[in-house]
């Protein structure tokens, strides 16, 4: 009964609205504001449900499409759909903002009514870029998802927050023009900037090539990955969790979905070409930075080194299916590796999320994110310390949570490319468990050894509902995984068969 | 009568405990003490007896074995990952050992934790419930612990693999306010991890070649690949099942700590107690055998890989005993004999030994977690003091710990009759007739630690019961037999330990018990031949008199006699006449230290070379910053345009997009 509403619409421009709302109340109605927040959040995510029952997970098809001519001059439109590939994406999204606008409720106090509405008119940007179907639309929302960010580390950033916004808008304006360039050059050689035509068009090697090269930098700016990360340590640092949220949960994926949507299917023989490049890249981000996330003394910075490393596993999981393809013959491998770093995606999305937000539930008693400001957590914030750990276990990839599965699927697939890529990608297990639980032994563990420490007040029952929440999704990720991969079964099966096929005129 | 295993039983014994745990752990507060240790132990008590019926049903009314999936997991084209049981004449043993022991385990538990508020800081919130926590991580424990045995595919074990060692993670650094204890658990479980990491790699070969996870059809298929050879470097051919065989073992090396990745067991002795017995020496640490002897169909097809177990065992069997020489810790010399003994598992396991491993493993399980638990009731008794020189003449204060002690001590050391020496004499006959490549060697590890074992045993046994009373006046006023929650479940432990031997090894080890469980072939005949010289227990036993072992025996029991009650002063100058064997022994051969500075400062280093040079000065100082350096030299020319505005920007921004594109179109 739902289905017949224009639920992707919704799902785009009800939290803009709403955001555009709340602006409206001024800066004096800061509770109406919040209420006013949770209230489109939560709508925003029940509308969002229905994308899941009403699914149709035995087709590859696009589906919930809405079209409606935007600029026709230029063969532009609006034009929305979602496959299996975007549909979880868009719910987590949902999920996760809800989890954020609560998250804010208290801690912030200045000017809560833009932050809640940056972060609304952000996830309907987001919303906007997992659903357009036309490619001029998603660079519209690809890009207006920046501003919001960028004024959330702006404005309710750390100390450093001027030379993190700028770090950040640099590298990924410098990635996105280059992918301008490409979509437009495909408008001219097909007349329609529907995305799917593009799936169809036949280009040389050398087009291909440029046109991979150009989405690469987009998007591995956006995952991020090796060596084009170093904004992402530098934003979360100075962020507010909020944003941090955001950033790891969803704005990475983002990056992780334009391969699949963009890169694989349009330029298959470039991406084919190349992928040596992105497996090198993916394989250095789980050793090189989970080195580096080893000697991190500031949380937040280890967890989104960690970030960066578990991206390595989405990209690996993606660029490997060639070698796969070749090895077998057949096409499983590299449906499980495509599925892997899909579930990875999903998965991370909730670790993370959950990660920094224990990380905000900290600072905002103690204000410092330093590991060694901490000692023996577990003593004053029994609570917490259950769930921090339950977290931290999911991060280092414990089988029965949900950040085991994705990293468990690409292994097993990378072994089907090349023992060697399964043997560094592996090594997570050890570099993984190392930096996390290093780190807990540090904070949560211990004896109390400092006044910070020894006065803290464990969760409330605000925090503790989103902990618990997300402890939830993790853990019947974990449990019970087929619901999501049949989802994308479809389309990702789809996606692999187009890939093995050339494109070249 | 039914003849088939009730899928809803099966649940039921897994289920049982993680239902008590969750209440346990999550209800704490509500369910208090007495709440969180009744629920747990019934539990576990449902467990034990179901597995009791399944053990029954399979073994006396010939029921078939059990083989079905629970429920899919994940399906990813083609290939099946699911969550099911395997439930054989294999799986029904170790579900009984373990659902037993740990029934033992929980009882006694009561007793050994009754006062654990001592152990925290009054202010600590975690220490305000952790009796019932601790209930909680040992049943959730007995959960993980069933699941890894009752798998009947790859994935289920990897989960019940890494969810033992979180648990054994959680209770190693359980008083977390000790340094040493939470430096002990991060240990654990990153030498685990290490072992894993060789797992998880076994577990991709074997789907790559097998395209399934499920052990059935693995088994089926697994005679046809015997031949296949894959190439890791190029040029050079390596048979897939000892490629598979060995990864999968170098799990094993560290879920049983065998060498080199033994280093997280003795220290994993910071934990409580019953859990040092439950996990640490009865069954988790056996783990890495059962999976072994589960997979003799893959390890049969491989005398390369038996020969790799057969080495590793022999030298961790061999060393690891010594080490229990110099210990004054009470529960490090039981550690370091877990160790020895794992050792002489892997050796079986090694001899294609599988059925002899298992054996042991069950007698072990017995006779160790009574070991664990009677050094458990010293320690009670001695207001936790755990050196043995600051014990001595035990024997009149507690005297069912003294006597349960000595027959948990005679069946280790394999006096003939009890329950350890029908498994150990098989082993040491096995390894004899094996001419797997380094049985020679492994043959001489397990007879010359027949000596060892004697003698460290004991040695503690006459240190802590025996000889003069070295405590001071406060505690041995206070000496008294430990309460019945801990002496019983010693009494229960100590009747198996002497018993089960005797009565289950020829039906067990020699008649045809397994069945089709453990594969046996004709290429490594070592226990069938074996079984051709076994003609009753009663011929075992009165054979091994004639034999070198039980006089090797002897020998030591009569020497730890000698030195630490007849001539206490012989110890002291063998120590420094050896000074520098009994160094080396103390530095535990080096294990630590290297790992400390290799592995630990090591990978540190490079962690701060890759950050500070790769990250900061590479990427970011000349890609980054000379980009941005490059923007600042060209936005001073056009600085009179920045207004300092944000809202100007993010303006400027989508004009500056419209222009472009209309630039584009326009052209």
């Amino acid at each position: 009964m739902f289905t017949d509403l224009p639920l992707l619409s919704l799902v785009i421009w009800l939290p803009i609205i709403g955001g555009f709302l709340i602006l409206a109340l001024g800066s004096n109605a800061d509770n109406a504001a919040r209420r006013l927040a949770l209230v489109v959040s939560i709508a925003t995510f029940l509308i969002s449900l229905p994308l899941w029952t009403g699914f149709d997970s035995s087709t590859a098809a696009m589906q919930f499409q809405e079209k409606a001519a935007w600029i026709p001059a230029f063969n532009i439109n609006y034009h929305l759909g979602v496959d299996g590939l975007s549909m979880p994406l868009i719910l987590l999204t949902t999920f996760t903002v809800v989890l954020v606008v609560i998250a804010g409720w208290e801690v912030i106090q200045n000017k809560p009514g833009q932050y809640m509405a940056a972060f609304l008119i952000m996830e309907g940007f987001m919303n906007g870029v997992f659903a357009a179907l036309d490619a001029m639309l998603f660079y519209v929302f690809w890009e207006g998802m920046l501003i919001p960010m960028f004024l959330i580390i702006g404005i309710w950033g750390g100390p450093n927050r001027v030379y993190a916004t700028i770090k950040f808008f640099l590298y990924t304006f410098l990635g996105s023009v280059f992918m301008l360039v490409a979509l437009i050059y495909m408008y001219w050689q097909s007349d329609s900037f529907a995305i799917l035509d593009f799936h169809t068009l036949k280009l040389s090697l050398n087009a291909q090539i440029l046109i991979f090269i150009a989405f690469l930098l987009a998007f591995a700016v956006k995952v991020p990955m090796w060596p084009v990360h170093t904004w992402l340590p530098d934003a979360h640092v100075e962020a507010p969790t909020g944003g941090s949220v955001i950033l790891a949960a969803i704005m990475l994926k983002i990056g992780g979905y334009g391969f699949l949507r963009f890169s694989l299917p349009i330029a298959p023989d470039g991406s084919k070409e190349l992928d040596w490049l992105i497996i090198g890249m993916s394989l250095i981000a789980v050793v090189y930075i989970g080195f580096v996330a080893l000697v991190q003394s500031d949380m937040k910075k280890l967890i989104a080194y960690s970030s960066i490393a578990h991206m390595g596993f989405v990209t690996l999981g993606f660029f490997i299916i060639f070698t796969i393809l070749e090895n077998t013959g057949g096409t499983s491998g590299a449906v499980l590796g495509i599925e892997g770093g899909m579930v990875q995606m999903i998965s991370h999305g909730f670790i993370s999320g959950a990660m920094f937000l224990g990380v905000g539930v900290m600072y905002d008693r103690v204000h410092s994110r330093e590991i060694g400001a901490y000692g023996g957590v577990v003593h004053t914030m029994p609570k917490f310390a259950g769930f921090f750990v339950l977290f931290a276990m999911a991060n280092a990839g414990l089988p029965g949570t949900s950040g085991f599965v994705g990293e468990f699927m690409v292994i097993l697939a990378a072994f089907k490319a090349n023992f060697w890529y399964a043997f560094l990608a592996a090594t997570t297990l050890i570099l993984g468990a190392a930096y996390t639980l290093w780190m807990v032994k540090r904070v949560i563990y211990g004896p109390v050894v400092n006044i910070n420490v020894a006065g803290l007040e464990d969760l409330n029952r605000r925090e503790f509902l989103i902990m618990a929440l997300l402890a939830i999704a993790v853990l019947a990720l974990g449990v019970y995984p087929a619901p999501l991969t049949q989802v994308m079964h479809a389309s990702v099966e789809n996606l692999v068969q187009h890939i093995s096929v050339s494109k070249l005129p | 009568m039914d003849m088939t295993l009730s899928e809803n039983v099966l649940l039921t014994i897994v289920l049982a405990p993680l239902v008590g745990s969750v209440i346990a752990g999550l209800f704490s507060k509500q369910v208090g003490r007495a709440g969180a240790h009744w629920v747990t132990i019934i539990g576990v008590a449902i467990s034990f007896i179901l597995s009791a019926s399944v053990f029954k049903a399979l073994v006396f009314d010939g029921a078939q074995k059990f083989d079905q999936t629970i429920y899919t997991w994940l399906v990813s084209e083609g290939v099946k990952f699911e969550v099911g049981f395997l439930v054989d004449k294999l799986t029904v043993l170790m579900m009984t050992v373990v659902t037993f022991v740990s029934l033992m385990v929980h009882i006694y538990t009561i007793g050994y934790m009754a006062d654990d508020e001592h152990n925290w800081d009054e202010k600590s919130l975690a220490g305000k419930h952790s009796y019932q926590r601790f209930f909680s991580y040992i049943s959730l424990f007995t959960f993980s612990m069933l699941m890894l045995v009752m798998s009947n595919n790859f994935m289920q074990l990897f989960f019940g693999w890494e969810a033992v060692g979180v648990v054994s993670y959680l209770l190693i650094g359980f008083w977390s306010t000790r340094e040493t204890a939470i430096y002990a658990n991060l240990k654990a479980f990153l030498v685990n991890r290490v072992g894993d990491f060789g797992f998880l790699l076994g577990i991709a070969a074997v789907l790559m070649y097998f395209d399934t996870l499920n052990y059935s059809e693995v088994f089926a298929k697994a005679p046809e690949l015997a031949n296949v050879t894959i190439q890791i470097f190029e040029g050079t051919d390596w048979a897939l099942m000892s490629v598979i065989g060995i990864l999968l073992f170098i799990g094993a090396m560290g879920k049983s700590a065998q060498m080199p990745l033994h280093v997280w067991l003795p220290d994993s002795m910071e934990g409580p107690t019953p859990i040092s017995a439950l996990i640490h020496a009865a069954t988790m640490v056996t783990a890495g055998i059962f999976m072994v002897a589960r997979m003799s169909p893959i390890y049969e097809l491989s005398t390369t890989a038996l020969s790799v177990i057969l080495v590793i065992g022999a030298m961790t069997a061999f060393f690891t005993g010594l080490l229990g020489l110099v210990q004054h810790d009470i529960k490090r010399v039981v550690a370091y004999s877990t160790l020895s003994q794992l050792g002489y598992m892997t050796v079986a396991l090694g001899a294609s030994a599988y059925s002899a491993a298992i054996f042991h493993l069950m007698t072990h399980a017995f006779f160790k977690a009574l070991l664990f638990l009677a050094a458990g009731s010293v320690i009670i008794a001695m207001h936790h003091e755990q050196d043995m020189r600051k014990m001595g003449g035990l024997k009149k204060y507690l005297p069912i710990t003294y006597w349960t002690s000595l027959l948990g001590s005679l069946a280790l050391i394999g006096t003939p009759g009890f329950s350890g020496f029908f498994s150990k004499d098989s082993i040491i006959l096995a390894v004899g007739q094996s001419t797997i490549p380094g049985s020679s060697l492994a043959y001489f590890a397990v007879t010359a630690g027949v000596f060892i074992t004697a003698l460290y045993s004991f040695r503690m046994f006459f240190l802590v019961f025996h000889g003069q009373e070295r405590m001071d006046e406060h505690t041995k006023h206070h000496l008294h037999e430990t309460p019945w929650v801990v002496t019983v479940p010693l009494m229960l432990l100590a009747i198996p330990s002497v018993l089960i031997g005797y009565f289950t090894v020829g039906p067990v080890l020699f008649g045809d018990y397994f069945g089709d469980a453990i594969l046996f072939t004709d290429a490594h005949p070592a226990m069938a031949m074996v079984g051709e010289s076994f003609h009753g227990a009663l011929g075992m036993i009165t054979h091994s008199f004639f034999t070198l072992p039980f006089w090797l025996a002897v020998a030591g029991v009569g020497t730890a006699w000698f030195i630490y009650m007849k001539r206490p002063d012989i110890a002291d100058k063998a120590q420094s006449m050896f000074a520098p064997i009994h160094r080396m022994l103390e530095n535990k051969y080096g294990f630590d230290d290297f790992n400390q500075m290799v592995f630990g400062d090591r990978s540190r280093g490079i962690g701060e070379v890759l950050w500070k040079v790769g990250d900061q000065k590479l990427i970011d100082g000349t890609l980054v910053n000379g980009s941005a350096r490059l923007v600042g030299w060209f936005s001073s020319v056009v600085r009179h345009m920045q207004t300092g505005y944000l809202y100007h920007y993010a303006f400027a921004m989508i004009i500056g997009l419209l222009v472009l594109l209309t630039w584009i179109v326009v052209r």
